[in-house]
């Protein structure tokens, strides 16, 4: 690698040069011979910039999956009288064919489709996806590290996933089918292999890809928390950091105290299922068979799933979170509006994300005196997501805003997580929950709240970001129709769901609830959403065609930074190499956040504070 | 990453060392959220009670005295006495393979005296969460197989970076000792 220190041609150069830190870093060469050839540099990378892309396009591989699912689920529940059979050469035998020639859905891969739609999108997409791509690409960029404290865990980490994600696409092809009791895997479904279809075999594969997937995000979580406590580059304090820093650092917090719960509550159900014992299992009749399980209680493993599946929620939305506070401040040229007021609702959030998990249990027996303090807990979540809410329109108010696909997708997530956290209020409340539980408004719910709005901002990261993954531009014009159609198409989609969900119609039904005749007037509108749905399916290939296009043939990337942001990812060399900076390490002289301060449109962190300048991130 | 860990001044831990506390926080959720599950579970009743095998009271000595083992053999190692660090290391190790034939000879008075894996959670959940325990020891023999390697294939050399990886050797071995004593004693409480 060519020592590149020799002329300062730019202020940024000079003050690298200068002010920068020299950690020898470049003398050592031993990032080279782990890139000698295509199969270390692209395939068994320890770089984490490779890592990270190999995270969003693995991520990107599951969304498909995922949501070709849900159209598969979704055409069942709008034209449940429609035949099916054309879809045989791909479903197979799921596709029931009738002596007339009409294909129906196997009701039990129809719950097995929604059981995987939720497992694959929760985890391989929306956790592994959005924090696994967007830490590995950013801690270290962002707070100025040459690699990730251990570069070889975090290759680890990728691996543990894909391994996951090969176990269970293998049961998506069991003769049994996949698992099928929910994503949330509930005992006694999911604890008795003689239970369902998927139960057996397919129950078997969750498991080990859950297990893989807890190693896996384990791995990633003490590795992120050590890098952004241990590597930040000089000058960059806690409060000098990037919000999506911030809401990285508490994720991965979430994940390593949580992720182990999870698999002490799998372990147990193992255990129930292949050793004969009875954590979760009590005088149980199977097909007319007494079992002589005795004294377990199914609603232990309801609060061991909860206790990682409530943080899992925030695991979800925080990244988002922070990519957008990002780069919303980016595009409106503003500082962000209450940096503080942010880093401690995040903090508050992941604080709260330990102490509300039984509202997912209220119908499930739990003592209404306990669910009290749950309702109140959670409904006071209310409070630091509407300070973050309240920062983000603060933030674009009155700007020069810069309406860019990344900018877009921003403003979309806060819409998006406004009108799904509404819905929580409602929720929240156990009394309003007796009749809302189970029914669609509940998926309408979190399907905007985390869902939804968890993919706006992931795209707004890939948007943004993207200049920095693969030198070059994406595509802005179909980044902006993808945007419009998305916004309006999930909105279509999710927003009559609140209607049927309040009439009552409840959710996993095979028909819709299409078989009560309270609900029967519904059919229209259940067809709305299935076409809605389609919709969206398909325009989302506006965004593989532009993501996959503008890695090989998008506009090059000529300038180093080119939204004019501040933080240090944006002063690698357009191409960063292992070790990110060719010279030295910039340090770091202020907060993230100095755009139109002083006459300057922005000012870079390296650049030094003026003569009785204030640093506005760690004066607070 | 020998420049990663060069003159970091934002904090004096190793990097390493902040991975192992962090994955030590981790392991010990793991381990709350099981007695936490056992406290749940025992309160709503239909518990089979039963005393612990005394051979329990033995593998926590034995768990004890290899972490004084430990203690000795790394403060040998940094005081430069050779013979002190590598016979302590020898009976740390020792002394952990006998605390997991322990657990196994407990596992077996358990299920003599009627305890068995199936018959009541309050049984299985000692086995498993002692089992699990095992398992976390037996990561640490391993750890302590590469160490004592380290002291007899490697020449005696205190280097900074033999000291940090042995430190987190030592570390962690301490770490499934108490974590043992914790274990203990919340049975103990419990029963």
């Amino acid at each position: 690698m060519a020592h590149v220190n020799t002329v300062a041609e730019t202020l940024e150069d000079k003050l690298t040069q200068e002010l920068g830190y020299n950690d020898h870093f470049h003398e050592h060469h031993h990032g080279d011979k782990f890139q000698s050839n295509f199969l270390t540099t692209y395939i068994f990378s320890t770089d984490h910039k490779i890592i990270g892309r190999q995270f969003l396009i693995t991520g990107i591989f599951w969304a498909f999956i995922g949501a070709a699912m849900s159209i598969v689920f979704r055409l069942q529940l709008g034209f449940p009288e429609a035949d099916m059979a054309w879809l045989r050469p791909i479903l197979g035998k799921w596709i029931m064919v009738n002596e007339a020639g009409i294909g129906k859905l196997d009701p039990e891969f129809y719950y097995s489709l929604v059981t995987m739609h939720g497992t694959i999108l929760v985890f391989f997409v929306l956790t592994a996806g959005l924090s696994g791509t967007f830490a590995n690409l950013l801690i270290p960029l962002q707070i100025g590290a040459r690699d990730m404290a251990s570069p070889l865990l975090n290759a680890l980490s990728y691996w543990f996933f894909f391994l996951a994600g090969v176990v269970l696409f293998i049961s998506l092809f069991l003769s049994t089918g996949p698992f099928s009791g929910g994503w949330t895997a509930y005992p006694p479904l999911s604890a008795l292999p003689q239970a369902s279809d998927g139960s057996g075999a397919g129950m078997t594969m969750w498991i080990v890809a859950m297990a893989l997937f807890v190693v896996s995000s384990l791995l990633g979580g003490v590795n992120y928390i050590t890098t952004i406590l241990n590597l930040r580059t000089k000058g960059m304090s806690l409060w000098r950091m990037p919000l999506p820093m911030w809401a990285i650092f508490v994720t991965a917090i979430l994940g390593v105290l949580s992720f182990p719960v999870l698999l002490s509550g799998v372990l147990l159900l193992m255990f129930d299922r292949s050793m004969g014992t009875s954590f979760y299992l009590s005088e149980i009749v199977v097909g007319g068979e007494i079992l002589d399980r005795i004294g377990g209680s199914p609603i232990l493993f309801q609060h061991l799933f909860w206790f990682l599946g409530h943080p899992e929620v925030y695991i979800i939305i925080l990244p988002a979170m922070g990519i957008v506070s990002e780069v919303l401040s980016v595009h409106s040229r503003k500082p962000i509006f209450g940096y503080t007021a942010m880093v401690y609702s995040i903090l508050a959030i992941g604080f709260l994300a330990f102490i509300v998990w039984a509202h997912h249990m209220f119908m499930a027996g739990v003592n209404p005196f306990i669910s009290n303090f749950f309702v109140i807990f959670t409904l006071i979540i209310a409070v630091p997501s509407a300070v973050k809410v309240f920062n983000w329109i603060g933030t674009i108010y009155g700007s020069n805003f810069r309406f860019t696909s990344a900018s877009l997708f921003g403003v979309g997530f806060v819409s998006m997580f406004i009108s799904g956290g509404l819905t929580g209020i409602f929720l929240g409340n156990s009394a309003i929950d007796i009749a809302l539980h189970d029914t669609y408004f509940v998926v309408a719910h979190f399907h905007i709240v985390m869902g939804v709005a968890a993919f706006f901002g992931m795209f707004a990261g890939v948007y943004h970001w993207f200049p920095k993954m693969f030198s070059r531009y994406m595509n802005e014009t179909l980044g902006k129709i993808h945007f419009w159609g998305t916004l309006v198409g999930a909105y279509a989609i999710f927003w009559p769901m609140h209607y049927t969900g309040m009439a009552g119609v409840p959710r996993r039904y095979y028909d819709g609830g299409a078989s009560f005749d309270a609900f029967r007037h519904f059919e229209d509108l259940n067809r709305f959403i299935t076409v809605a749905a389609i919709f969206v399916f398909f325009l989302q290939a506006l965004f593989i065609v532009n993501f996959f296009y503008s890695i090989f043939s998008g506009k090059k990337l000529t300038v180093k930074n080119p939204w004019g942001a501040n933080s240090l990812e944006w002063t690698t060399p357009i191409k960063p190499g292992h070790g990110n900076w060719p010279g030295n390490i910039p340090t770091v002289q202020r907060w993230a956040y100095d755009y139109g301060k002083g006459g300057e449109e922005f000012i870079p962190q390296y650049v030094p504070l003026k003569e009785g300048e204030h640093d506005l991130g760690e004066g607070h | 990453m020998a420049a990663l860990r060069q003159e970091y001044n934002q904090s004096k831990i190793h990097p390493q060392k902040l991975l192992l506390w962090v994955a030590i926080g981790s392991i010990i959720m793991m381990f709350g959220a099981f007695t936490s599950a056992y406290v749940v579970r025992r309160a709503a009743g239909n518990w089979l009670e039963f005393k612990l095998p005394d051979i329990f009271m033995v593998s926590t000595a034995v768990i004890l005295a290899s972490s004084l083992t430990i203690h000795l053999a790394f403060s040998g190692f940094k005081k430069g006495k050779e013979q002190q660090y590598k016979g302590m290391l020898i009976a740390t190790f020792v002394l952990g393979l006998v605390f997991v034939l322990l657990q196994y000879k407990g596992w077996e008075a358990l299920n003599s005296m009627g305890a068995t894996f199936t018959v009541n959670p309050s049984s299985s959940f000692i086995y498993v969460i002692s089992g699990l325990h095992a398992a976390h020891v037996l990561g640490g023999i391993g750890a302590l197989a590469v160490a004592l390697t380290h002291a007899y294939v490697l020449p005696y050399k205190p280097t900074l970076r033999r000291k940090q990886r042995f430190d987190l050797v030592v570390h962690y071995w301490h770490f499934v000792d108490i974590l043992w004593v914790y274990l203990m004693v919340f049975f103990m409480l419990q029963s």
